[in-house]
């Protein structure tokens, strides 16, 4: 085994690599690469995670002061609407399945491209029509039903634009589907020789769960939708309870698909989650097998839950009892990760990089997020906190804590992979700092209020919430900083950054030994895999040599 | 020559050959396992139409009883046995592709091209017959259930249900008609033969799939309540 | 890569000729039994000769009798999950009238 220092004195580009085959528009817009579309997908979901963070700006805004002065209660209702939509649609369920999962798992995996090449970039496609339509939605008028699109309000009482949002993200829907379905058959068929299922990294094991999701989840919204839109455009009366519809059914079908969502969400973050933690403290993740299926057990006890999004919707106590009692246990494969993570880091030779502040950060939030669920699973105090603030102070600790944090980690993790550059490591060390600080400010003072009893979706509040309000609207406002920094010094590091090697972490892993950014066809061979994942620290030289 | 030494030959050569693949049989086995997993979807998708099916038969055994007993039970077995035979023909269809007869696939992907269109022919009668006594729910048409008028709230949503299983039912057949169409050019072209027919194998599990589907929907939306009839 | 077994299954015709055969009964038989008064079990039956039909169709048209473990779980899957979204959404329907708050 060559002695090599992990770090070569002065690394270069190489010379041919993904992003010099081929630079016209026409071989980026009708590429096949993975690695190309998942820029394609990073592009675009960057751009409406922006739009979605504008309405969260005009929200906070509107919530300093306790009257409903800067925007009327209808803007409102649009406005948070639109945040909902765009962001969990759009950004929250494609960004890292589409930029990091359609980047990494072929060559996680040892291949040279996913199973489908063709419909990995027709799922972007797919995407961006169904993201059109959401924007159209926007621009012509907007929405105000909820990201829920709940019954009967947007069948009979809404006139905002209802059936083209719903079109959007029916036709998002899609994509959804073509990705899982892509990711479950490469990961099955593509595997490089000797690349069992129990050598894959954690991160491919949770892009598989939610690949399972994606799959299973994703049609039957779609049917909801087209039922929604149907009883619009054709005055059906399906969940009219005037003609003898049940719009609980309505509910019922949409979070069928849409608690597992929140699954499609968190689980890749958790993937990255266990890369990170390893890289970061040269450890194998403690108990592999037990992360691995813990990924599959949430996506299928997820699955069996989503009644306690209805404890006061109608539904019957007995109902209510079982999604309860359910709803508890999808905690256990949740903590197990956790507890493993934890379990890792412990006594490891933890290096202080960017990657590793996202993932600490992520630990932490995401354990506050998932124990504040278990508040709501409990359908007593789930009565008294509905529809309050700490509801959704609980889902911006899962979605923004865990998925957004685990995001960006993962971005500055592979982010040298993916361009061959590092950023700059102290504006990404302010910038996470910031976002952690920020978030928590946002945040955290929404379960006080919450649970004061401030009601969610309105534009205006009693005096008393001001203060916690304030606290919360201050704390956006560092987020927003947070988020701008990596905007800048990542576009800045595409030129100007250090050449980073093959291997700046000194991390395992099949995408580490490869060149970075890796050629076309990901690797100069067909790589043999001999070792499991996680061989810290023993491999670690033996792939950079 | 054998077929062993034959697929052999074929594997480094085939045209169809994608370059992320090793051989032409790994990349058919990935390709049906992606038709799979597509059906897997489709499953869910009608699955939650179903389930507002079966939600409201429980709520209004009655009225759906009633309401069905205005379908044409002759004309749904009809269409029932008609596709029963286009999937025989699609499976005659599968055969000569495997084994590279080229004519017969053409003409058994031909026959099952046409069944399907007179299952929809068959079906765009029951729809007008629908429309001519006015049981089609909204649209702004005039609806008629006046002979049972205790019956005519809840009616409508048998009609809507059926609607939506059926209209997608058909969406689903004109989308495997365009499948059938291109597999029939790649058929005539000669881009299938005996070592890559696994495009006419997942067209033709598509294809099969949807007949499953109108096999629940007939005794769902035809049969089930026909016993009672007069009860009401 | 596990189930890299022979691709091409050819099943004979005469398999497909005995199942059509099958399928064309079928639907008489549940066209026929419609019609006899049999109660609550009406619907059982109906479902039961469609369920019959359907895993005809799929073990031999489809090719899932002979195909590999992963294809039977991608197919006992979709049923699982189908049972799933009946099962729980069901549960709520059958005890409503028990008692219900909010």
């Amino acid at each position: 085994m060559a002695s090599t220092a992990p770090i070569a004195p002065l690394p270069t580009l190489p010379k041919k690599h993904y992003l010099n085959d081929g630079t016209t528009v026409a071989s980026w817009l009708l590429t096949r690469d993975h690695k190309r579309i998942a820029l394609l997908y990073l592009v675009a979901v960057t751009v409406f995670f922006v739009i979605g963070g504008l309405f969260a700006v005009l929200v906070r805004l509107e919530l300093a002061t306790p009257a409903g002065d800067l925007l009327s209660d209808d803007s409102y209702n649009k406005v948070f609407t639109m945040h909902g939509v765009m962001m969990v649609f759009f950004f929250l369920i494609p960004a890292i399945p589409g930029t990091l999962g359609n980047f990494l798992i072929p060559i996680m995996i040892g291949a040279k491209d996913l199973a489908f090449p063709k419909l990995n970039l027709a799922s972007w496609y797919i995407f961006m029509i169904g993201a059109t339509f959401g924007t159209y939605s926007v621009l012509n008028g907007g929405l105000d039903t909820g990201w829920t699109f709940y019954t009967p309000f947007s069948t009979v009482a809404s006139t905002s634009a209802v059936v083209p949002a719903a079109l959007g993200v029916f036709i998002n829907g899609f994509s959804s589907i073509l990705t899982g379905l892509n990711f479950i058959v490469t990961i099955h068929r593509m595997r490089a020789p000797g690349m069992t299922w129990f050598r894959l990294p954690l991160f491919v094991w949770s892009h598989y769960a939610t690949s399972l999701i994606m799959v299973l989840g994703t049609p039957v919204l779609a049917i909801t939708v087209v039922l929604v839109a149907a009883e619009r455009i054709f005055s059906f009366g399906i969940f009219d309870a005037n003609r003898g519809g049940d719009p609980v059914l309505f509910q019922h079908l949409f979070w069928f698909y849409s608690h597992p969502a929140v699954y499609i969400m968190v689980l890749p973050a958790m993937g990255v989650m266990s890369e990170l933690v390893a890289a970061s403290c040269r450890k194998p993740v403690f108990g592999y097998t037990f992360v691995a299926f813990a990924s599959l057990a949430i996506a299928i006890i997820g699955f069996f839950v989503w009644g306690h999004h209805m404890f006061v919707a109608g539904q019957s106590v007995y109902a209510a009892l079982i999604f309860s009692i359910l709803s508890f246990l999808v905690a256990v494969p949740s903590a197990v990760k956790v507890f493993n993570w934890t379990a890792t880091m412990y006594k490891g030779a933890v290096s202080w990089q960017t990657p590793t502040l996202y993932a600490i950060g992520f630990i932490g939030l995401f354990t506050i997020g998932g124990l504040t669920g278990l508040f709501l699973s409990s359908v007593g105090l789930d009565i008294h906190l509905t529809d309050t603030y700490f509801i959704v102070a609980h889902f911006h600790y899962i979605m923004v804590g865990g998925t957004i944090m685990g995001y960006l980690g993962g971005i500055h993790f592979w982010w040298p992979k993916m361009t061959g550059r590092m950023y700059n490591e102290l504006l990404a060390k302010i910038s996470a700092a910031l976002i952690f600080f920020g978030f928590n400010l946002t945040f955290f003072p929404q379960f006080v209020v919450g649970y004061l009893g401030m009601p969610r979706r309105y534009h205006a509040y009693p005096p008393e919430f001001q203060m916690l309000n304030v606290l919360s609207s201050a704390g956006a406002s560092i987020l927003a900083v947070g988020y701008a920094l990596p905007l800048s010094y990542l576009i800045y590091s595409l030129k100007y950054g250090k050449v980073a090697g093959n291997n700046p972490w000194g991390a395992v892993g099949l995408e580490w030994t490869t060149t970075s950014p890796p050629p076309t066809a990901n690797f100069e061979e067909t790589p043999l895999v001999t070792w499991d994942a996680y061989e810290y620290p023993a491999r670690v030289e033996g792939h950079v040599a | 020559m054998s077929p062993e030494t034959s697929a052999a030959a074929e594997h480094h050569h085939h045209p169809a050959l994608a370059h992320h693949f090793d051989s032409l049989a790994e990349q058919n086995e990935a390709a049906t396992l992606g038709m799979w997993v597509f059906l897997v979807t489709e499953v869910l998708f009608f699955g939650g139409a179903l389930m507002a099916y079966s939600i409201y038969r429980s709520w209004y055994p009655g009225a759906f009883a009633s309401a069905s007993h205005h379908l044409d039970v002759t004309l749904g077995a009809v269409n029932t046995a008609v596709l029963i035979v286009s999937s025989l023909t699609m499976a005659m269809a599968v055969h000569a592709a495997q084994l590279g007869e080229r004519g017969k696939l053409k003409a058994f992907l031909l026959i099952t091209m046409v069944l399907g269109a007179t299952f929809l022919v068959v079906k765009g009668f029951e729809y007008h017959e629908k429309y001519v006594e006015h049981h089609i729910p909204g649209l702004g048409l005039p609806f008629d259930y006046s002979a049972e008028p205790q019956f005519a709230a809840t009616a409508q949503i048998f009609f809507s249900i059926y609607f939506v299983l059926t209209g997608l039912h058909a969406l689903h057949m004109i989308v495997g008609l365009g499948i059938m169409t291109w597999m029939y050019i790649w058929a005539a072209n000669g881009t299938i033969d005996k070592d890559y027919s696994s495009p006419i194998e997942i067209s033709g599990l598509y294809w099969h799939f949807v007949d499953i589907v109108w096999i629940f929907l007939f005794p769902l939306l035809y049969l089930i309540g026909r016993h009672a009839s007069g009860a009401h | 890569m596990s189930e890299n077994h022979q691709h091409t299954h050819i099943v004979p015709l005469s398999v497909y000729y005995t199942i059509f055969a099958a399928l064309l009964v079928g639907t008489a038989l549940t066209v026929w039994v419609a019609y006899i008064d049999l109660g609550a079990l009406n619907t059982v039956v109906a479902l039961a000769i469609a369920c019959t039909k359907a895993t005809l169709v799929v073990l031999y048209f489809m090719h899932v009798k002979y195909a590999s473990k992963l294809t039977w779980a991608v197919v006992s899957g979709s049923v699982f999950w189908l049972l799933i979204l009946l099962a729980l959404t069901f549960n709520d329907y059958l005890t409503r009238h028990l008692l219900t708050y909010g």
